[in-house]
């Protein structure tokens, strides 16, 4: 209903728009930022807890971290952002960090060695859910004092063994590895909760801005940090309001109420064709859109079966369709622009060859149920693997529920197929490696909901050691050999059958320069914007 | 409850005087009644195909963090304790944190609910204002042409989604127009400017003395509260307009017409006056609709109030808020009741 709702309003929203003048636009003030976009994910804004696109978006606006991404040059990878410099041992377990002189946070407070070696420790002694990017180093709430060291001006943390440095880099980039100013955040410790409770709702950083207000589903405002280390930022402040529909979105940044809409559907973007002092930013960013077969199903575990239905998906067909200029076809479990992507997208629809590879299976009259959350795209990417699979003799139902719903049931592997969308955790190729080809216990006791393997079933046969291996290669070309050899493999054998890599289009009024939504590997940065 | 009030005045089991048990019956009816919505929202949000505990932990939690979770939500105790506990807090007025914002349950409702107060309150007025005459009209000229552009107001409000209403509304008056203010209660300007004291940004701003700052609000409410009281009009209209043809074919109307009475006094003096009774009820039922039923209209303007605050609640099983939020929105319907039972009493004569 509520898509019938959606379609009627932007049809007749087009249609009026598009034969009426706008009146003369209003303007935002020019040193002043508003945007619209959902916002009602973010639970928190204790950056060792967050873990929402919404709250990522804040935190990296607010706080600093040892090193970060420049907005303005993404494929440059990790810089110096509070640490200035940084050194690894022989043995390469080791890197020792310098931190940047004269860098305060928002309270007036120094940066120090001291409030970086907390911030870490203290994301591994909450333990909340995105603790593991950190954890996975074998950092625990019991030998964080010996791994994580300050001395005078520097910092130095020990992994268990040998990583690649960039793998340990890329993960300190990600939201929990935001540097919280120590003094502040203890001031307001209650319960030994180390300021977590706190945290939620006010921030303790040295980023280029600070939180002024978070008022849930209603708007976030940032105001500009005069004193950050990188110059105070042009945009003094900058307000996200939480505005739910696309058409919405599209009608207030038409008025010039907002500088950028971020949730608009393709056909409101369309609709912003030829609109005077509006244009589009597109920018690839990480999430793909998969289907994957559960191995516990007798039919869908056998090799053909699986290969089979790869074939019976209209990819093409999708992308040039509903999908356009939202999705883009990629059939590799690790996004463009990652370490270690590759294109090559082999499977197209192919009903004949997908019957052959059936009827050697020896399956016929299969009848399977496909979890899929109700959101429009996903829908009509369902009913769109319905009608193709129907083409082969397969019956596929669907399950349509809320994600929440959904989600529980495909983490307790009962689904027969599952549709998603799987984010990069960290912009690192072993992000995405380990969780769609990495699986060392397929066991029900493992329980290792995290991993999209186990969730399927999958034993990845060979594949989970290759993983393993790829993540300790110090060079990186070697590294990104073997993860081309890993998808490779896992294109042919894997129960998941990638589809498509989403771009983010934002609608933008055409004076604001220097805005970066981050990309595949980031989040939002506000401080390089300029009206 | 009438029966057992006769019942108590013949066999008196407490030594107090007939308004003090009749207020004391009426109480304990709305402790039963709040116990019995507690009982079922709380069943319901336990049975609910949605884990909580997922929804606090997140999709990639581990075992051990998703264990930690759902301890600290104690729901590894028995249901029955779990409600003890739960009735126990709400009588506190304690209803627990919501996961989604983090904060108390109950500063959640203290903000959201002043937004869906003012907005239903300016709509109902609406719907009164120009429903009541609408339906007494439409009624003494049966037939007439008037009484057809009732019938289609009436009809379109039935029929039209409010969701493409809502946006066609803001196409043009916001859109085109430029009329009225956009999405939101207020303008960018005015954003954290009025001290909220009400927490209804047209009475805070009023207190402050800030007339932009009202009349930036006004801008932004008068399009979803005329939408939203548009809804309520055709309701009103329609029930006020079959009232009255029941009155005016009765016969005291026959008999007062022939002694020669005006037309005028007929109507609102004599059949007006005899449907007041129905139409509170009917009125009280569209508020308390309002009250809870906005969601769309909250979503397509971005009204922050307590309808879209529930539904998303709901959507992302935030159980304590949904408990928190039916609970205040049960407590709206149960006081409109009475509210409603005791202009009854003022205004029917038999009732005295």
């Amino acid at each position: 209903m509520k898509t019938i709702h959606t379609l009627l309003g932007t049809a007749a929203l087009g249609l009026a728009i598009g034969l009426t003048p706008m009146a003369t636009m209003a303007e935002t003030p020019a040193n002043m930022l508003v945007i619209a976009n959902r916002i009602d994910d973010i639970t928190t804004l204790d950056p060792a807890q967050s873990f929402e696109f919404a709250g990522a978006d804040v935190i990296r606006n607010i706080y600093g971290k040892l090193v970060n991404f420049d907005p303005s040059d993404l494929d440059a990878g990790y810089q110096p952002d509070l640490a200035e410099s940084w050194t690894v041992s022989e043995d390469g377990r080791t890197i020792t960090f310098t931190m940047r002189e004269g860098v305060t946070f928002q309270s007036g407070n120094p940066v120090r060695a001291e409030d970086a070696a907390f911030s870490l420790k203290r994301a591994v002694i909450l333990n909340k859910t995105p603790s593991f990017i950190i954890t996975q180093f074998g950092f625990t709430p019991e030998n964080v004092d010996e791994t994580i060291k300050v001395d005078g001006n520097t910092l130095s943390i020990t992994t268990d063994k040998r990583y690649a440095t960039s793998f340990v880099l890329n993960c300190l980039t990600a939201t929990i590895g935001a540097i919280v100013d120590k003094e502040l955040v203890m001031a307001n410790e209650v319960d030994g909760d180390m300021g977590n409770n706190w945290l939620t709702t006010n921030s303790a950083g040295s980023g280029p801005y600070s939180l002024a207000s978070w008022k849930p589903k209603e708007s976030v405002t940032l105001s500009a940090n005069p004193s950050y280390y990188g110059g105070e930022p042009e945009m003094k402040r900058v307000i996200v309001r939480h505005v739910q529909e696309s058409a919405t979105q599209r009608l207030m940044l038409e008025r010039g109420d907002i500088d950028v809409a971020r949730d608009l559907t393709p056909s409101d973007v369309d609709g912003l064709a030829g609109v005077e002092g509006v244009e589009v930013l597109r920018e690839m960013r990480g999430r793909l859109m998969y289907v994957s077969f559960n191995q516990k199903h007798p039919e869908l575990s056998k090799p053909q079966v699986r290969q089979a239905l790869k074939y019976l998906i209209d990819y093409d067909g999708m992308e040039n369709s509903f999908l356009k200029n939202w999705y883009v076809g990629h059939q590799n479990f690790l996004p463009k622009t990652y370490l270690g992507a590759v294109d090559e997208n082999p499977f197209s629809l192919d009903v004949e060859k997908a019957k052959a590879l059936l009827a050697e299976a020896g399956v016929e009259n299969l009848e399977l149920t496909v979890g899929v959350r109700e959101a429009q795209e996903r829908l009509e990417i369902a009913q769109s693997l319905q009608n193709t699979f129907a083409q082969a003799g397969i019956t596929l139902n669907l399950e349509v529920g809320t994600g929440k719903q959904i989600l529980g049931k495909y983490r307790a592997r009962e689904l027969d197929i599952y549709l998603g969308a799987w984010g990069p955790d960290y912009p690192d190729p072993h992000t995405n490696a380990g969780t769609f080809a990495y699986n060392p216990d397929n066991s029900d006791e493992a329980n290792a909901t995290g991993l999209l393997a186990w969730r399927n079933g999958w034993d990845t046969g060979g594949l989970t050691e290759k993983v393993a291996a790829a993540v300790v290669e110090g060079d990186t070309d070697k590294r990104a050999e073997m993860y081309h050899e890993i998808q490779a493999e896992f294109r042919d054998t894997a129960p998941f059958a990638i589809m498509f890599q989403l771009i983010e289009q934002a609608g933008m009024a055409d004076n604001v320069e220097g805005l970066s939504l981050g990309g595949a590997i980031t989040s939002v940065a506000y401080w390089d914007v300029t009206k | 409850m009438a029966n057992f009030a006769t019942e108590t005045e013949r066999r008196p089991w407490l030594p107090l005087p007939p308004w003090a048990r009749g207020t004391l019956v009426t109480l304990s009816s709305i402790a039963v009644t709040m116990l019995g919505l507690l009982f079922v929202t709380f069943l319901i949000g336990r049975v609910m195909p949605i884990d909580p505990v997922l929804a606090i932990v997140g999709e990639r939690a581990t075992e051990e963090q998703y264990n930690a979770a759902y301890r600290e939500l104690g729901l590894d105790r028995s249901l029955a304790i779990q409600f003890f506990y739960y009735v126990t807090d709400v009588l506190r007025g304690d209803f627990g944190t919501s996961l989604l914002t983090a904060r108390d349950v109950s500063s959640d409702i203290a903000r959201v609910f002043p937004a869906t107060f003012e907005l239903a309150t300016i709509g109902i007025l609406f719907g009164c204002i120009l429903g009541v005459p609408l339906g007494v009209i439409a009624a003494v000229r049966r037939g007439s042409w008037i009484d057809q552009i009732a019938r289609v107001i009436a009809l379109v409000g039935y029929s039209m989604p409010i969701f493409w209403l809502g946006l066609m509304g803001l196409l043009l008056f916001y859109g085109i127009l430029g009329w009225v203010g956009g999405p939101g209660r207020q303008g960018i300007f005015y954003e954290d400017m009025i001290p909220s004291v009400t927490g209804m940004i047209l009475v805070d701003s009023l207190i402050a003395g800030d007339w932009g700052a009202f009349r930036d609000a006004f801008s932004h409410i008068v399009l979803p509260a005329a939408l939203l009281g548009y809804y309520s009009l055709a309701y009103i209209s329609r029930m006020t307009r079959s009232f009255m043809l029941e009155q005016l074919s009765a016969e005291y109307i026959t008999t007062a017409r022939v002694k020669g009475m005006s037309e005028w006094a007929v109507v609102w003096t004599h059949a007006f006056r005899n449907i007041r009774v129905q139409l509170i009820t009917v009125i009280a039922l569209s508020y308390a609709n309002l009250l809870e039923g906005s969601v769309l209209t909250e979503i397509i303007f971005s009204w922050p109030g307590i309808g879209s605050y529930i539904t998303t609640a709901l959507l992302s099983a935030d159980m304590n808020a949904v408990l928190g939020g039916t609970v205040v929105v049960g407590l709206v319907f149960i006081c409109l009741n009475i509210f409603s039972d005791l202009l009854y009493k003022v205004f029917d004569p038999r009732s005295k």
